[in-house]
């Protein structure tokens, strides 16, 4: 019999190994996996290299995983804002790299590993700076009828940490709202994905035709106790 | 000379005024926001957000604030009846694809010819933050820029050549300031209106590039 629940959050994170590389869901207050995040804070794993939308906002969260010294690098698309003051300092004195994403580059980078695609050319960054490579040279760019386009990498991912809100034994999830965001890109992109998931349905609960994540991207569940997303923590 | 520079409302009504009926359209975070407000009633507009809503509809009631359901820049709002909630890459397919009628963004710098800067000031020790402002800049039918046509300190931002790093190149088709709108052309800037009391040349004087009237 498949079944993909687990029965806790240290279970599912304990194969987590040191210089992994770990896409992050949520954007905003919507979506964020705190109780994953706790857990990889707990399980110990370091020298992580952490694919997320921020870099961390006030002390919880990533920001507490970025100051216990767990993260090596930091991949995203908006790491500044009013309380980012973890990363930031980290960032300045270099404890911390960066790679910054433009967004949806972020997410098709994302997508294109899970997808099974060597990357792909985009006309976002054409001209910028951001269309360099971290040693500063120039990324692969080609003309394609008439337009400018920048060649962009697939982001594969060792584990995947994603909040959902109701999934089945099958692994299969549905999100809430804007609390989705990068939850279904990054189930494809990762050897392993763990979600939460608010109410654990038995097989057939879910409508099929709801069904977002479909289970074949899931290989870890866990119920968790249904808290109200909370307001703060990120000020653009 | 005299004339009064158009505030902050003011001008979110005048670049509201130019979005058609039936238009999808992306507003940038900070100024842009103030757009919404000023949509007429008797229009209908489909606001796209980048973390994968559109159909967004105004901020919520006091108390009826739901954390799951948030603009880009991290305010809670509502969504309309019709709306729809997607994934990102979904999202920003939508912007990169050339679905998305208009995109209103704030800006540093734009330039005569539409190369925008608005994501980084290039400041040694600065922290950069780009999120969907690349994307959404090349990937509209129409990138529309909405700020003030000066800087605190007197100096055009609209430039010949941007100084700060780009966010795109030649990408921007309109600019809304408090002083004048503008279109930028790639034989230079075209003023398509002014506030009373401001010259032709007056305006091209505070700017320091030529201008030729629409």
């Amino acid at each position: 019999m498949i079944n993909k629940f687990v029965s806790s959050i240290q279970e599912a994170l304990a194969d987590t190994r040191d210089g992994a590389t770990v896409l992050i869901g949520g954007f905003g207050t919507a979506g964020i996996p705190d109780e994953l995040i706790e857990g990889l804070l707990a399980q110990g794993a370091r020298d992580l290299t952490v694919v997320n939308n921020n870099a961390g906002n006030g002390e919880q969260g990533l920001a507490a995983l970025l100051k216990a010294g767990r993260v090596r690098k930091v991949v995203c698309s908006f790491p500044r804002q009013a309380d980012s003051q973890v990363f930031d300092g980290l960032f300045r004195s270099g404890q911390v790299e960066l790679e910054l994403v433009p967004q949806g580059n972020l997410a098709e980078r994302i997508r294109a590993a899970g997808a099974g695609i060597g990357g792909f050319f985009t006309p976002t960054a054409y001209g910028t700076d951001l269309a360099k490579k971290a040693d500063g040279s120039p990324k692969e760019t080609r003309e394609i009828d008439g337009r400018m386009y920048v060649y962009e990498t697939p982001i594969h991912a060792d584990l995947a940490l994603i909040r959902a809100e109701c999934g089945d034994r099958w692994g299969n999830l549905t999100y809430r709202k804007a609390a989705r965001n990068f939850g279904p890109v990054m189930a494809m992109a990762a050897r392993k994905t763990v979600a939460t998931v608010y109410s654990q349905v038995p097989l057939g609960g879910l409508d099929p035709e709801a069904i977002i994540t479909p289970g074949i991207f899931v290989q870890a569940v866990v119920q968790i106790p249904r808290v109200a997303t909370q307001a703060g923590g990120v000020k653009a | 000379m005299n004339y009064t520079r158009r505030t902050k409302d003011e001008l979110a009504a005048r670049v509201a005024q130019d979005i058609p009926e039936g238009a999808t359209v992306n507003l940038g975070i900070g100024q842009p926001t103030l757009v919404a407000n000023h949509i007429p009633p008797s229009r209908e507009i489909l606001l796209h957000s980048e973390n994968g809503i559109l159909g967004m509809g105004p901020a919520p009631a006091a108390g009826q604030e739901d954390y799951d359901l948030i603009n880009a820049g991290k305010q809670p709002v509502t969504l309309l009846p019709g709306g729809a909630f997607f994934h990102h890459a979904d999202s920003f397919a939508m912007m990169r694809g050339g679905h998305l009628d208009i995109c209103v963004l704030g800006a540093f710098q734009v330039s005569a010819h539409g190369d925008l800067a608005n994501w980084h000031t290039g400041e040694a020790g600065a922290i950069p933050a780009v999120g969907g402002a690349m994307d959404l800049a090349i990937g509209s039918k129409q990138t529309w820029v909405m700020m003030d046509l000066l800087t605190k300190q007197g100096q055009s931002k609209l430039v010949a050549q941007c100084t700060y790093p780009l966010t795109g190149i030649a990408c921007v088709k309109r600019v809304y300031t408090d002083l004048a709108t503008l279109a930028c052309t790639p034989s230079g800037l075209q003023v398509l209106d002014m506030v009373p009391g401001l010259s032709l040349q007056a305006l091209s004087e505070l700017i320091g590039l030529p201008l030729t009237p629409a």
